[in-house]
């Protein structure tokens, strides 16, 4: 080890010493600018990403979604709402002041800009990127979720690391309900509202004490939905689950779960299966001869779905869902949106879409009205309560579980015969008002958590 | 759900499933036994079968050229593969040649992606083949039988071409040790290329068979390689009896688990190969000291 003597060791470590110089001196420069930019953001404490995030003339959204595996073509439908929703809060477009009116071009004087990673649709790939985005681009604002799973991944960690986060697709029960956080917010429908709407409308159509098939897919969302909606039939009609089918996200071979469904008498095949799982099931158990002799029903509606299986198999079906496009003959705001939508991506927008755009819109009007990128002043804008416009009418939050009171929508599939045009899947039957489809807001364990 | 019909009908199950996985499997164990290389991209060639079966099936709208034409594509690409990357990697070390592999599967997957998007297409089976067939215990879909057929049959194609023919011979020396075929002057290098094609191509097949079962998506190679894998294990590297007696038994495994509890199905499959690792760590029909 003579090496150590020589001068060569001796520059290096010269070398070194200057670079821990250099550490330190950007370490009391890093303080300083904290000291500044606290006295700057008024009696507001540094929190989370603020006020690093929103010190600058652009601000950042990071998003984790799923573009590859069994939920990437709704993962894709939901990157282009997010991104039309981001032109739209910096262009100042007239859908968004309706929403936010406070909304002029960008969002405080700042231009918005949206970053997005592949989640694979899997948690602990959303939390490392999301995490990454926190450390490098210092986001004010976290989305992504086409799973439940993830979305109560990042609920924790967005209370953990204290940046808001609005869901992405969300179904489960859990994510407003025993895993909701502070700083978390949901726009959409999920299992509890959804069995509560499609539930009287099934035992209306075909009365009391029938056998039921479940198939679930083996996390919080399909474990929550299947419970909903068996409570309720169960419950207010007597109906009976014969089998529930639990396989794991990302399932393509079916037949075992479906000679199981065959051989068990069922009537109803209630498929809780979401993205390509739903897909092919549903395919698949065409093949197998269970449909058209069970009849097919969708809790928990997948965008795309009948593109995908073809509207021969989803004609008849009943579904309940957050937004079909054909709701623009009801609302204007939903006129907007399709239109706005359809001129940019060449396709109606799906219920993900719909959702993505809704979240952000929310967000622009909570963070203008609050008039600060402070995340607790933010949340206590969104926990007023008030009522405001969206694409499916008026609505409000709940401040008790962070749950957007919003209606949900009941469709049937269009025969092939009967649809008007190539994207005409699905007709409304029924826009069911969300208040009485919601449980108490204790009831499914929800404690929010600290501010700060 | 334990009853006697329902336990035949997940028997029945298991045996498709089984072939299938076979199939597949036969194709990594030759290439893994042969050139020593574990193709992670084997997945990502099942896929590229059914995505140049679907073309081909779009322009034609004939399920035999589909078939052909698939195979043919995959076994192109299979080969194009070796010669361009995969015999630079013979030299070195193992974890070179899974990094390439895993890469080349996910060049292959998004490029599928890029051009055909990630909605799932399907490729109908052939009018003949649509519909049920009663067997009596149960209603079963008629092109799925046809699939076990097909498969069945590929299978003995494979198995006279590895075992009746003089390159069947040569591959099979390779697989014992292919620096004494090398020795004794035969081409190694050309046949690796050719084991390459035709192990991709079994791939590629069983991809376009499987098509109109579970229609195709960028990402339908991915499970699948998983469960190969677990065949090969389970079989014994380098064997194809390994590979056809390996993926019947995973079939039968995730069948008649399913029947009980399906969300233990793949958990049994994977105790399965823990106990052949441990009770006989070279497969079951595998040797010592094949690569």
């Amino acid at each position: 080890m003579a090496h150590c003597q020589s001068p060569f060791a001796r520059t290096l470590s010269r070398r070194a010493m200057l670079r821990q110089a250099a550490l330190v001196t950007a370490g009391f420069s890093t303080l300083s600018s904290r000291f500044t930019s606290h006295a700057w953001a008024g009696d507001h404490p540094a929190i989370g990403t603020y006020p690093a995030g929103s010190s600058g003339d652009t601000v950042n959204i990071g998003a984790a979604v799923p573009r590859t595996g069994s939920y990437a073509v709704q993962g894709e439908d939901e990157l282009k709402g997010w991104q039309l929703a981001v032109e739209h809060i910096n262009s100042g477009d007239a859908l968004i002041r309706a929403i936010a009116p406070k909304v002029t071009k960008g969002l405080l004087g700042k231009k918005v800009n949206l970053l997005a990673a592949d989640s694979g649709a899997k948690p602990n790939q959303a939390v490392q990127e999301i995490q990454t985005f926190i450390n490098q681009h210092k986001i004010v604002l976290m989305t992504g979720s086409t799973s439940s799973a993830v979305a109560v991944a990042l609920n924790k960690f967005a209370q953990r690391e204290k940046v808001l986060y609005v869901t992405g697709i969300s179904g489960s029960n859990d994510t407003t309900g025993k895993d909701c956080v502070r700083y978390g917010f949901r726009q959409n429908f999920y299992g509890e509202t959804a069995a509560n709407a499609i539930g009287p409308l099934l035992v209306k159509q075909f009365g009391k004490n029938r056998k039921a098939a479940f198939m679930t897919p083996d996390y919080t969302y399909g474990h929550t939905v299947t419970k909903s909606v068996n409570d309720y039939l169960g419950k207010n009609a007597g109906w009976e689950m014969v089998t529930n089918q639990v396989s794991p996200l990302g399932t393509q071979d079916f037949s075992q779960y479906l000679t199981n469904i065959a051989n068990s008498g069922a009537e109803f095949l209630i498929n809780v299966n979401w993205g390509r799982d739903a897909v092919l099931s549903i395919q698949q158990a065409k093949q197998f001869g269970i449909l058209p002799k069970m009849t097919l029903v969708v809790p928990y509606q997948i965008p795309f779905l009948a593109k995908e299986t073809g509207a021969g198999l989803t004609a008849g079906v009943l579904a309940a869902t957050d937004f079909w496009w054909t709701l623009q003959d009801k609302y204007p705001l939903a006129k907007m949106f399709v239109e706005a939508f359809d001129k940019k991506y060449g396709y109606k927008p799906e219920w993900g879409a719909n959702n993505a755009y809704m979240s952000f819109a929310i967000w622009a009007r909570m963070v203008s009205e609050a008039g600060s990128f402070y995340p607790p002043d933010i949340i206590k804008q969104y926990e007023k309560g008030e009522t405001f416009p969206s694409t499916v009418g008026d609505v409000h939050f709940r401040k008790e579980d962070h749950q957007l009171v919003r209606p949900v929508v009941i469709v049937r599939g269009k025969k092939p015969s009967d649809m008007k045009n190539k994207e005409d899947y699905w007709e409304v039957l029924e826009v069911v008002p969300g208040e009485a489809l919601m449980q108490k807001p204790d009831a499914f364990g929800c404690n929010l958590g600290d501010y700060t | 759900m334990v009853n006697w019909p329902n336990f035949i009908s997940q028997l029945f199950n298991g045996l498709v499933l089984g072939a299938l996985l076979a199939l597949i499997s036969s194709g990594l164990t030759i290439i893994y036994g042969t050139l020593g290389v574990l193709n992670l991209a084997h997945g990502a060639m099942f896929m590229l079968g059914g995505y140049a079966g679907w073309v081909a099936y779009t322009y034609t709208g004939s399920f035999i050229v589909a078939l052909v034409a698939g195979s043919l594509f995959v076994m192109l690409v299979g080969v194009v593969m070796e010669r361009v990357i995969i015999r630079h990697f013979y030299a070195r070390p193992h974890e070179d040649q899974l990094l390439v592999t895993f890469g080349l599967g996910i060049v292959f997957v998004e490029t599928v992606r890029f051009f055909f998007g990630s909605l799932s297409q399907s490729v109908p089976a052939p009018p003949p083949l649509v519909g049920i067939t009663p067997l009596g215990f149960m209603f079963y879909p008629t092109y799925r039988l046809a699939l076990l057929g097909i498969v069945i049959v590929a299978l003995i194609v494979l198995y006279l071409v590895l075992y009746r023919t003089r390159i069947g011979m040569i591959v099979r020396a390779g697989i014992e040790d292919s620096a004494m075929v090398d020795a004794l002057g035969i081409d190694v290098y050309k046949v690796f290329m050719l084991v390459f094609g035709i192990g991709a191509m079994a791939a590629g097949f069983a991809g376009i068979v499987n098509a109109p079962v579970v229609s195709i998506a960028p990402d339908v190679g991915e499970a699948i390689l998983v469960q190969t894998f677990v065949v090969v294990v389970i079989g014994g590297v380098g064997s194809f009896p390994g590979a056809v007696l390996g993926g019947l038994i995973a079939g039968e495994i995730i069948s008649i688990t399913s029947m009980f509890n399906p969300g233990y199905s793949y958990v049994m499959l994977f105790v399965a190969m823990t106990l052949v690792l441990v009770l006989r760590p070279y497969g079951l029909l595998g040797t010592a000291g094949r690569e």
